[in-house]
């Protein structure tokens, strides 16, 4: 499984001279298992350039929404293969108790805010509700389940032949369980992330900053280095910083954060950059 | 097997207020009681622990007015879980400290986002 990162960023996009080196596209992540179809967690603004760098053998795109706040569906009006005739693309997202995706994803992709429909686009959509039943896509079984971040909001636990990966953009479960460390029944997301290869995880802000933002549904990299040591997994790639953290900023954070011993190793994402998941989690 | 994040966030909330609430899964199990609740019930939720359906209904000894005991499934909450409506009633405990108080008890079904439904919840405060 090849992992390229196309946008790291939460919230708003920054891009900027001091963003260069982590990047300020938001939330997208590609997963490549096979030669023709790709897996995109999240439709954020890294999406764009993913669309422009594309292998002439891909011709499928299954695209896994975590939730629809805009830094993670803002790329799809950006998304070159949405308007190719040669193209299919799944987009796969959870509804809301009264509204389907395909209701709450128009909102969006339609006039004023985005000038083409959805009926309109060339390509050969299809939408998807998601649930707690697993689903197959092209290369990987995937299971989703509620999270805790405002709104229907789903993590993702994907697992293909060359190992497993969860992808937990948007998750503050310090507010579903302040001793969830200590609680596993009552931590919010952690079926999807035990004994995972990879856990990519929301790590928006610094231990000073989220006690003023208890409750907007994101957390510090503290949080995220005792979930994945809760869930035992193999590699813990923090994700999704916050706009106002630039390149030295995300620097002396990591610094300071990981001095400790930890059991799996911790590779901060970002933009630009591949890894593979190879047998046995080695990366 | 962690619970599913409306029951997880619907505890947080009661351990948050200052209202006495109670907290069952779909077996209709005692997951929580917060601590207001404790005062009322008349011991802690960390010495009880979670109960089976079969024991909280019974652990408290409700009565209605006339000092009959009222069957396990009449409870608010068993109404609320089993027929997936609010329910609410009136009842007498006999609270594990040996005190009986006469309770209101109002309960609400937990239907999650993707239509499953995930227990029941109480809110119940003592008349005077």
């Amino acid at each position: 499984m090849k992992v390229t990162v196309w946008g790291t960023r939460g919230s708003q996009a920054s891009p900027g001279p001091d963003t260069v080196r982590y990047g300020g596209n938001t939330s997208c992540i590609e997963l490549q298992a096979q030669p023709d179809t790709r897996v995109v967690l999240d439709a954020g603004t890294g999406l764009r350039r993913l669309g422009g760098e594309l292998s002439p053998n891909v011709r499928r795109f299954d695209i896994l929404l975590t939730h629809l706040h805009m830094d993670h569906i803002q790329g799809l009006g950006f998304f070159s293969p949405l308007f190719r005739h040669d193209f299919e693309v799944h987009i796969w997202g959870p509804g809301s108790a009264t509204a389907d995706l395909r209701t709450r994803l128009t909102r969006y992709m339609s006039p004023p805010l985005f000038p083409v429909r959805l009926p309109e686009l060339p390509c050969d959509l299809h939408l998807h509700d998601l649930n707690d039943a697993p689903v197959e896509v092209p290369g990987f079984t995937v299971h989703a389940a509620l999270v805790c971040h405002p709104g229907p909001t789903v993590g993702y636990r994907l697992t293909g032949a060359d190992g497993s990966l969860t992808y937990l953009s948007d998750h503050e479960p310090m507010l579903a369980c302040s001793r969830f460390a200590d609680s596993p029944e009552w931590c919010s997301g952690l079926d999807l992330a035990v004994g995972v290869d990879v856990l990519i995880h929301d790590a928006q802000y610094s231990d000073a900053e989220y006690e003023d933002r208890i409750g907007w549904g994101h957390s510090t990299l503290s949080h995220a280095l005792a979930f994945a040591r809760l869930a035992k997994v193999k590699h813990l790639v923090p994700f999704h910083y916050d706009p106002e953290h630039d390149d030295d900023m995300l620097d002396a954070f990591f610094d300071a954060s990981m001095r400790g011993h930890e059991s799996f190793t911790v590779l901060p994402a970002r933009e630009g950059a591949s890894f593979e998941v190879l047998e046995h989690a080695r990366i | 097997m962690t619970h599913p994040i409306e029951i997880i966030l619907m505890r947080e909330l009661a351990g948050h207020l200052a209202t006495p609430i109670f907290v069952i899964d779909s077996e209709g199990d005692l997951l929580f009681y917060n601590e207001p609740a404790e005062k009322l019930l008349g011991s802690r939720f960390d010495e009880t622990g979670m109960m089976p359906f079969a024991v909280w209904t019974t652990a408290f000894h409700p009565t209605n007015e006339q000092g009959t005991p009222i069957p396990p499934n009449e409870l608010p909450l068993a109404i609320a879980l089993h027929e997936h409506r609010p329910a609410q009633g009136h009842m007498w405990i006999l609270g594990l400290d040996g005190e009986r108080r006469r309770l209101t008890v109002t309960a609400f079904p937990l239907q999650g986002q993707w239509g499953e439904h995930l227990g029941a919840a109480a809110i119940f405060w003592q008349e005077q």
